[in-house]
């Protein structure tokens, strides 16, 4: 880790956009940080993400942004700092109880329930939202019937909007890389979540299909007027659908701002590019 | 759109459930037809009531191993608690319930009290840890109720139920009766368990496990079982619904050792041992992970085989273990499947 | 006195343990499967041991040795039979063939040398040392397996630390598929693994029925399951952590035997497993480890 005075100063909130304003944040992140292994993986990161805001964490590989997610669902502990999720302290919540609280994801490598068919892995998301008991399961009493029925037209609903109710009954796991990727999303959406966090989700896919996640995040984003916070590699579609960007390297946020701001940001390039041996 | 869709019953899914009662259902009648023409050899009659409770055990580990995606090694454990308990909960209303249906009926449902209050208390300690050491933690548990089991004592007299465990310190007042006698276990049993009542609990448990497993308690276990940090993800509260399994499974294994009890006269703990639960296992993966009807039909049919193969009386237990390395070899490995295969002329098309 | 009569006696069991735990835990870490053929193994060793020295009056050491190039051979034939074609399959899988391994051994046992007990003649005797005018006795046979264990220990450590082939054990454990590209074969150190663990069994079979002189075909699979339960406690994958897990057991065993209930020993012994897991939920020595998300 270099010096400190190679940081650009970064603004404490930042990159709401003017939509947002007046509204309260989503998510607010202060002096966040964790040490794994004797290692700060992520130090001093502070974000904050509007209600309606689409923000792109971007930095090189090992750069401590999938960390940041596991933050912020409680898969660590972080060991400093605090994070308010609609102004709310998740201090002391482990990954379900934030998950009720309003955070879904999805991960790096693709996590479906791969025996469980497309719709019962939205359904499965649904779980807190259905009330009936284990009797009434076992005695398929009308409460099952009625929540079991909603639920199979709500999740029908969800999937239609990645255009994926003819797969409804195919197993997860039999899924098309890229449908995999979407179903992730339809998973995570099931929740209601008020952020939804995104991990690398055009990662292995073609221009096209790319071309269509962004359209489809679009189409969420508009829908469901949640934040959306990416973690992406691909610079066209981060600088396209981005309304905010935080840039980290080596754990420590080294730029924030708007897509325009952050590519001529020379501390940005020397990240990604690295520094010219003659200054 | 039917309702069957509604609900959530895939069709090839709902087909699977449907032939698993069919088979059940028709099974049972082919062997009350047989029995009753005296066309089943009295061994054979004998044996209805315990393959009854082995396939009972098979559909109740299949819910934690199969389902849930746990190891269990000390299912046997609940078995004895439920057959422990029922044969002294039978034995207790003999006077009181004189007609032995509604007895057994009883005693199979305090059985699985009993046992699901056992899978509880086990549960909470053991649902903290993961895989192999869960695992050895179970088989522990088994060989612990097996010990206990093994030095429990309990009678009645005129001043009710009397307890004590090393040795029989119960001081039964005259005409008092002891009914667990240590490592002698339960003798005298009357032998209530009827192949009727164990073919009604086998459709009971299906229909439970089957119910379950087509809800949202069942999508989280499976899901618990496919990702667990996914899981978490979303929302689901994991050790809820691992303990919600486990005891569902240990109480079926209750009532199914109750049945098992009595169609035997005595009944000690050391039959209830790890071999009994690796018994049970081995139906389970036999049968395919999560595959009611399988682990119903391996049940039935390895416990059938070790009697039909005693005319090789000496090698029946080589032989069985033979044919227990020989499949787990021919369905897992690779290069043999792929063998396999190629040899089927009826090979399946690839669904979709 | 009593007290360290009963200690001796547990520290030698639980020796016994830890030489069976060894092979548990090395075939645990390195192939990332239970072998429950294990225990059966020191049955086959015993019984080798037994008709080496009784039917052919052989000195026991040779008997030992025998049986040691026995079981190392077997061990290795069954994880070429039995568990090498399943390599990639699920861990249950695995388990269940291990299992069937184990049937297999106990009925080929009981095919060739019947169910009948034998009286198994220690292999030094039946001698004690007197110590403290003679209050406190030490039978050799406790002696040696006190001392075999440790002998055992050492060599083994300075085998995985020092040894080239025992570095290739060590790289298996951590990752198969960054061992096999640093040209490490793969197949072969774990082959070796079980032929150690194996060996190991042998001796342990020999000392087990000095100790305790009934062998049967069944012989070895309760001190099997022991010894296993002996691994997870030390933490399975760690080679101290077997040792630690074994003589610990060990005076579990006979602490409970001696000074609660005989009959409910191996409750005690299971019930501080349990205890010790959930403070410890890898084991006293074992490490966790976090899945990568």
């Amino acid at each position: 880790m270099k010096a400190k005075t190679k940081y650009v100063p970064v603004p404490s909130t930042t990159i709401l956009p003017e939509r947002d304003a007046g509204r309260s944040p989503v998510l607010e992140c202060v002096k966040l940080g964790i040490t794994l292994g004797g290692i700060k993986a992520v130090e001093d990161f502070n974000l904050t993400v509007g209600r309606t805001e689409i923000v792109g964490l971007i930095g090189p590989n090992g750069a401590g942004k999938t960390t940041v997610f596991n933050l912020l669902t409680k898969v660590y502990q972080p060991t400093t700092g605090t994070i308010l999720l609609n102004g709310q302290d998740t201090h002391g919540m482990d990954t379900r109880q934030v998950n009720k609280a309003g955070i879904a994801r999805t991960f790096q490598n693709i996590r479906l329930f791969k025996n469980l068919s497309v719709i019962d892995n939205v359904k499965t998301a649904m779980n807190n939202e259905m009330h009936y008991n284990m009797l009434s399961a076992i005695l398929r009493l009308p409460d099952y019937r009625r929540e079991e029925v909603a639920a199979h037209r709500r999740a029908l609903k969800l999937l239609s909007i990645f255009d994926m109710q003819h797969m409804a009954d195919a197993p997860a796991g039999s899924l098309p890389y890229g449908a995999q990727r979407r179903l992730e999303i339809v998973r995570a959406l099931a929740t209601n979540p008020s952020l939804l966090l995104l991990d690398e989700p055009a990662a292995g896919m073609n221009p096209s299909e790319t071309a269509d996640l962004m359209d489809n995040i679009r189409k969420v984003h508009e829908m469901f007027q949640i934040a959306i916070v990416l973690i992406e590699h691909d610079m066209s579609l981060v600088m396209n659908i981005c309304e905010g960007i935080c840039v980290l390297n080596f754990g420590h946020v080294i730029a924030k701002g708007t897509p325009d701001e952050i590519q001529s940001n020379p501390a940005v390039i020397e990240a990604y590019l690295g520094r010219k041996k003659e200054a | 759109m039917t309702m069957r869709r509604l609900i959530n019953l895939k069709r090839a899914e709902a087909r699977k459930i449907y032939l698993t009662y069919a088979v059940v259902i028709i099974a049972y009648i082919v062997c009350q037809v047989m029995s009753s023409t005296k066309f089943l050899s009295s061994s054979m009659r004998g044996m209805l009531v315990p393959i009854c409770a082995y396939m009972v055990m098979a559909v109740s580990l299949n819910l934690v191993v199969g389902i849930l995606g746990e190891l269990s090694l000390g299912h046997a454990g609940f078995m004895s608690v439920g057959a422990f308990s029922g044969v002294a909960t039978a034995i207790l209303l003999q006077g009181v319930i004189p007609f032995a249906p509604v007895r057994l009926a009883i005693a199979m449902i305090v059985a699985a009290i009993f046992a699901a209050f056992a899978g509880f208390v086990i549960g909470i300690p053991v649902l903290r840890l993961k895989g192999d050491y869960l695992a050895i933690v179970t088989l522990a548990f088994g060989e612990i109720i097996k010990s206990i089991l093994n030095n429990f004592y309990m009678g009645i007299d005129s001043q009710g139920i009397q307890m004590s465990m090393l040795s029989d310190t119960t001081r039964l007042l005259p005409g008092g009766k002891l009914i667990i006698r240590g490592p002698m276990g339960i003798s005298g049993i009357q032998k209530i368990a009827t192949f009727p009542a164990g073919a009604i609990l086998l459709i009971i448990a299906l229909m439970i496990v089957f119910n379950l497993v087509n809800s949202r308690s069942g999508r989280a276990f499976m899901a618990i079982r496919d990702d667990r940090i996914a899981a978490e993800s979303i929302g689901l509260d994991i050790t809820k619904y691992k303990m919600m399994a486990f005891v569902m499974s240990a109480a079926l294994a209750g009532a199914a050792g109750a049945l098992f009890a009595m169609n035997y006269s005595t009944i000690v703990a050391n039959k209830f041992d790890f071999n009994t639960s690796i018994l049970i296992l081995v139906f389970v993966v036999l049968g395919g992970q999560g595959n009611m009807l399988g682990g119903i039909i391996a049940a039935a049919v390895l416990t059938i085989l070790p009697e039909k193969l005693r005319s090789f009386s000496e090698y029946r237990m080589l032989l069985y273990a033979i044919v227990l390395i020989v499949m787990m070899l021919a369905t897992n490995n690779a290069e043999i499947k792929e063998f396999l295969s190629r040899l089927n002329p009826f090979r399946r098309k690839e669904e979709d | 006195m009593t007290f360290l009569n009963f200690f001796i006696s547990g520290i030698s069991l639980g020796s016994i343990y830890a030489i069976i735990a060894l092979g548990y835990t090395m075939v645990y870490g390195i192939a990332k499967m239970l072998n429950f053929a294990h225990g059966d193994v020191i049955m086959v060793g015993a019984y080798v041991c037994f008709y080496a020295v009784a039917r052919y009056e052989l000195n026991p050491f040779i008997g030992v040795v025998i049986a040691m190039i026995v079981c190392t051979l077997l061990g290795m034939i069954v994880e070429r039979l039995a568990y090498k074609p399943l390599r990639q399959a699920p861990s249950l899988a695995v388990l269940i063939t291990a299992i069937g391994m184990s049937y297999f051994l106990q009925n080929t046992a009981l095919l060739l040398w019947s169910s009948n007990p034998k009286v198994f003649p220690s292999i030094v005797g039946r001698g004690s040392f007197k110590l403290f005018d003679g209050e406190l006795s030490i039978s050799h046979i406790t002696a040696l397996t006190i001392i075999a264990c440790l002998v055992i220990m050492a060599v083994l450590t300075l085998f995985i630390s020092k040894t080239k082939m025992g570095k290739a054990m060590r790289a298996c454990s951590e990752d198969k598929g960054a061992a096999q590209l640093m040209g490490i074969n793969v197949n072969a150190t774990i082959s070796m693994t079980f032929a150690i663990g194996s060996g190991l069994a042998a001796v342990a079979g020999a000392l087990l029925c000095s100790a305790y002189p009934t062998l049967m075909p069944t012989t070895g699979s309760l001190p099997g399951i022991k010894a296993f339960t002996a691994a997870v406690f030390g933490g399975i994958g760690s080679i101290p952590g077997a040792f630690l897990g074994g003589l610990m057991l060990g005076v579990i065993e006979i602490f409970a035997k001696a000074y609660i209930s005989s009959q409910l020993s191996d409750a005690v012994v299971f019930g501080v497993l349990i205890v010790v897991l959930l403070v410890k939920p890898a084991g006293l020595l074992g490490k966790m480890t976090q899945e990568k998300v």
